[in-house]
């Protein structure tokens, strides 16, 4: 039956491939996508992969087709058909598949149980990190405490990738025009009342589920990549529907721009504490009586800035695409009135 | 049994090829951020296959379970998802910018009006 979902799966994740890859309409491209990343979602689900699969069912098949399709907003769904380079990335792209799939004649049987993969570090974290760590979910402890410091380089990462499309997109100085917002309340507000109280009534479930993923990530799936990006969801989903005004009344700019780096701060902080107490970088040893309840505070504590930051980031990047759109509006309005005044 | 036991590397392959064929091939700047994201995801979905173990259950500590997946990919495909995410829109802003500066975000009237604009520097000297 595991198998049978598997080959089914990645059989369905390779048409998608192939459909997006010929079809020359950008909005279907986009929203295969969003199919492709729910598929790889239920593929990772059926590999027993749980954190890896909520991450990918949120981010591949929520938020980016959400940012593809805001950049075809503003940049036309057409593809004009380009056939200069198709023979020779053919031949390029058949070698190079040819090569690896002659290296794949050498890889240990899928699913082995004895394969390099699982002997090396693997049986340690499965071992001890019960009695080293103290929580069931493996993934978190490994994530959280034994490579804390990969997931600090992680998250600055994301935040520094924020404040890249923040200085890309909202560096002009035209954006902020003199124009006033309400000029696009029509345009950026959903009129339809199904949608209005569709959302009214998802945005508090989604929410709450945020709120039990960041903080149940210990005991089951979940920890801060994935409740911040959920949190994100639901706030990406209340702009959507009821308008870039609205969303900013509740989370002004300034606020989820400060948050980003607050998220940041605090992991970063909860590192130096351990240095204060003469013990290593991100060593939570120090933070309670004894280590284990220590590991569980620290743990709580990154995770924590782990969520604030990618939230705030995801957030950000929202606003910064819708940004360009309301500009995009202003301008075409602003075409109208000269044509207008031209013709009166 | 050898197709059985390495179909799951040999789709990520023809997924991979795919990516890498549209990035290479496509001249529209958007289908090329989506090809570069079908080769990020390949390389995902390698990754939590190398991590099956037959039979293992996900892996978080339960009583009267010895066999477990190997979490260490589940770790870094975790991060490196949210961090592909954090990329791709990075990408996309640029396409936005490249949109405003040249008025298409198609490679082959990018690469005219850079000619243009080269041969347009050229003339006065």
């Amino acid at each position: 039956m595991e198998l049978l979902l598997n080959i089914a799966l990645l059989a369905l994740l390779l048409i998608t491939a192939t459909a997006i890859a010929c079809t020359k309409d950008l909005f279907a491209a986009a929203m295969l996508a969003g199919i492709y990343g729910l598929l790889s979602a239920s593929f990772f689900m059926t590999m027993g992969a749980v954190d890896v699969a909520f991450t990918e069912a949120a981010v591949g098949a929520g938020i980016a087709p959400l940012l593809i399709l805001l950049t075809l907003a503003l940049c036309g769904r057409r593809q004009r058909p380009d056939r200069r380079r198709a023979a020779l990335a053919l031949a390029l792209v058949a070698i190079v598949g040819a090569l690896l799939l002659a290296a794949t004649l050498d890889m240990p049987a899928f699913g082995a149980v004895d394969a390099p993969a699982h002997r090396h570090v693997a049986p340690r974290y499965i071992t001890e990190s019960m009695a080293e760590i103290g929580i069931p979910n493996i993934v978190t402890s490994v994530l959280a405490s034994y490579r804390a410091f990969d997931t600090l380089g992680e998250v600055v990462v994301i935040f520094t990738a924020g404040l890249g499309v923040l200085a890309l997109l909202l560096g002009g100085g035209e954006s902020r025009s003199a124009v006033p917002s309400s000029v696009l309340q029509s345009g950026g507000q959903s009129r339809d009342l199904v949608l209005r109280v569709t959302a009214k009534i998802l945005i508090a479930p989604i929410m709450l589920y945020a709120l039990y993923v960041q903080f149940h990530g210990e005991y089951g799936p979940g920890g801060g990549f994935q409740a911040g990006v959920i949190f994100a969801v639901g706030f990406i989903l209340y702009g959507l529907v009821f308008g870039l005004d609205a969303l900013h009344r509740v989370a002004g700019h300034g606020l989820v721009q400060l948050l980003a780096a607050v998220g940041v701060l605090v992991y970063g902080s909860v590192g130096l504490l351990g240095l204060a107490s003469g013990r290593n970088f991100l060593d939570y040893g120090a933070l309670a009586g004894d280590a284990v309840s220590g590991q569980h505070v620290g743990i709580i504590a990154i995770e924590l800035g782990v969520g604030i930051t990618v939230a705030a980031v995801m957030i950000l990047v929202f606003y910064a695409f819708f940004a360009q759109l309301r500009r995009l509006g202003q301008l075409a309005v602003r075409d109208e009135e000269f044509a207008e005044g031209r013709a009166g | 049994m050898l197709l059985a036991s390495l179909y799951n590397y040999w789709v990520v392959i023809a997924l991979m090829m795919i990516g890498l064929y549209m990035a290479i091939a496509q001249g529209n700047l958007i289908k090329k951020v989506i090809g570069l994201n079908i080769f990020q995801t390949s390389v995902f979905i390698f990754y939590i296959s190398v991590g099956k173990v037959d039979g293992g259950s996900a892996p978080i500590l339960t009583a009267g379970e010895n066999l477990y997946s190997n979490p260490l990919p589940h770790v870094l495909i975790l991060t490196a998802i949210v961090v592909g995410i954090a990329t791709t829109a990075l990408a996309l802003a640029l396409v936005i910018r490249i949109k405003h500066a040249y008025g298409s975000v198609e490679e082959r009237d990018i690469q005219a009006s850079e000619d243009a604009a080269a041969a347009g520097g050229e003339k006065p000297c």
